[in-house]
């Protein structure tokens, strides 16, 4: 009786957040009320960064599916390396984190309660992962926002490299399962209904598996990235874990690590629900699409897209790095430059509160 | 991955996953209709949404000092856990939809460990004990960021 409930009510939360951005668009007077605010104020309409945070999650949700990728690692290369978007790498890395921590969450109970994502693989890697992700966020968000672009650059590339090249293994020969594994009882069987093979499984390298994942949790924590590209190739290819089991453990990693990590940007002031809601809706009806169009499109040339947008993320991530360095410096050789800056932003900043009524009217 | 039968769910693995489904879905219900309650200006918020682009180019810690500095309705900077105070307000009613989604992890951690030591499963009772300490420290707020 509580799965039909829950299910059904699944159903009618996912036809609701449909409605809800609509909703808004109309209560608010269209794109031209957009339009004719931002030609009256010079600024943009209050909701024109939710409401493009919201098409452009949807459209990464599609992509993301289809790519093979989580949405985390679309998100903060996309909305923090292009200057089109005025949002701090700060809040880009929160959102982001939630963005991922959603999808992970939304995929978590199938998989486990379907034995794919396996439960004493992913304690231990998680235990390694999360504790690194939240030095890896304090790391984050201690660095200038130029180092922060340049990183994030180089890392989205080697993503990109890992993406192009990694191999992956069905069943991964794994002759004899190591010391550490044995002793936590990390194995398996499941039953692959396409070949109709019962499939026993085991892992290897166990303490290599987990040292790596010393650095996973690191990247996800400094970057705000979901860390599935790197979740896989390790658990398959490292630890001898079969694919199928690899990529489910990993999306259920994710709700694990990201949970460490968004709680130290959380409690650090990195969200803004006006970014992070959006985000998450759109990314998750996105992903409800994408999974439809599935079965209608090629993933190997959405996929090569994908890449190609990873690609191109990290060159102007990479970019923005260097420009906000450039930037950094010139504004030590001018120190009053600064100040000037704060000073024209702060009475901007302290507009009155305004009744409630009047952010729809 | 649905093509797959598995036969090696355990007790403690469906208990998470059954947790998991349930706090995932009530979570995503308060964050929706928190959120229409902002969006729609049924909660008046702490910080006008017509200020908001002002901020989103700001660093946070910046943007902690120039909210407080600048609305009446925030007496302390609203980090770690001092934004529950601002709850009656829509945009950090928010807050409670996206902590609860954070925290939902943690309930499933918690719940598991009664039945790992009931199955004598201690090594995994004490990973799982460890897990949620660590959670609970980052959720905390005593990491700070470091800026």
């Amino acid at each position: 009786m509580l799965p039909k409930i829950m299910k059904t009510g699944g159903l009618a939360l996912a036809g609701s957040l449909l409605l809800l951005p609509a909703l808004a668009l109309a209560a608010n007077g269209g794109p031209e009320a957009a339009a004719a605010t931002a030609a009256a104020t010079g600024e943009y309409a209050w909701w024109f960064w939710p409401l493009i945070l919201f098409i452009i999650t949807f459209v990464m949700g599609i992509f993301a599916v289809l790519g093979g990728v989580g949405g985390g690692v679309l998100f903060v290369p996309i909305i923090g390396s292009f200057s089109f978007f005025p949002f701090h790498m700060d809040f880009v890395r929160g959102a982001g984190l939630l963005v991922a921590l959603s999808g992970a969450l939304a995929a978590g109970p199938g998989l486990l309660r379907s034995g794919m994502a396996n439960l004493r693989l992913a304690i231990p890697v998680a235990l390694v992962a999360s504790t690194c992700a939240i030095l890896g966020a304090k790391l984050g968000l201690g660095m200038p926002e130029y180092l922060t672009k340049g990183l994030l650059g180089i890392v989205i590339m080697f993503i990109v490299v890992v993406m192009v090249t990694a191999k992956k293994s069905e069943v991964p020969d794994v002759p004899k399962s190591d010391a550490l594994s044995s002793s936590m009882r990390i194995f398996g069987v499941f039953t692959d209904q396409s070949s109709g093979q019962e499939i026993d499984w085991k892992i290897h390298r166990t303490p290599l598996g987990l040292f790596l994942f010393i650095f996973i949790g690191l990247i996800a924590g400094m970057f705000g990235l979901g860390a599935g590209w790197a979740n896989v190739p390790v658990l398959n290819l490292v630890m001898g874990a079969p694919i199928k089991i690899s990529v489910a453990t990993s999306k259920f990693l994710l709700s694990i690590t990201d949970t460490s990590a968004a709680w130290t940007y959380f409690t650090n002031g990195c969200i803004i629900p006006m970014m992070v809601v959006p985000s998450v809706i759109g990314i998750m009806l996105g992903s409800f699409i994408g999974v439809r169009l599935l079965k209608v499109t090629k993933p190997v040339v959405v996929r090569w897209v994908v890449i190609a947008i990873l690609l191109f993320a990290g060159i102007k991530s990479l970019m923005a790095g260097w420009s906000a360095y450039q930037e950094k410096n010139m504004a030590a050789d001018e120190p009053q430059h600064h100040s000037e800056v704060i000073e024209q932003i702060q009475p901007a900043a302290a507009s009155p509160v305004h009744p409630a009524a009047d952010m729809i009217g | 991955m649905a093509e797959a039968n598995a036969t090696t769910a355990t007790k403690e693995q469906v208990l998470y996953g059954n947790i998991l489904d349930i706090g995932m879905k009530i979570g995503m219900v308060i964050l929706f209709v928190f959120f229409a309650l902002y969006v729609f200006g049924i909660m008046k918020p702490a910080i006008p949404v017509q200020d908001l682009d002002q901020y989103y180019s700001m660093p946070a810690h910046e943007y902690l000092q120039a909210i407080t500095a600048n609305y009446d309705a925030i007496e302390e900077t609203p980090d770690q856990w001092n934004w529950l105070s601002l709850v009656s307000h829509g945009d950090y009613l928010n807050l409670i939809g996206i902590a609860f989604l954070a925290a939902v992890t943690i309930f499933c951690y918690i719940a598991i460990v009664p039945t790992l030591i009931k199955e004598g499963d201690k090594l995994y009772a004490g990973l799982s004990i460890l897990e949620v300490l660590i959670l609970l420290l980052a959720a905390s707020g005593l990491v700070s960021g470091g800026h």
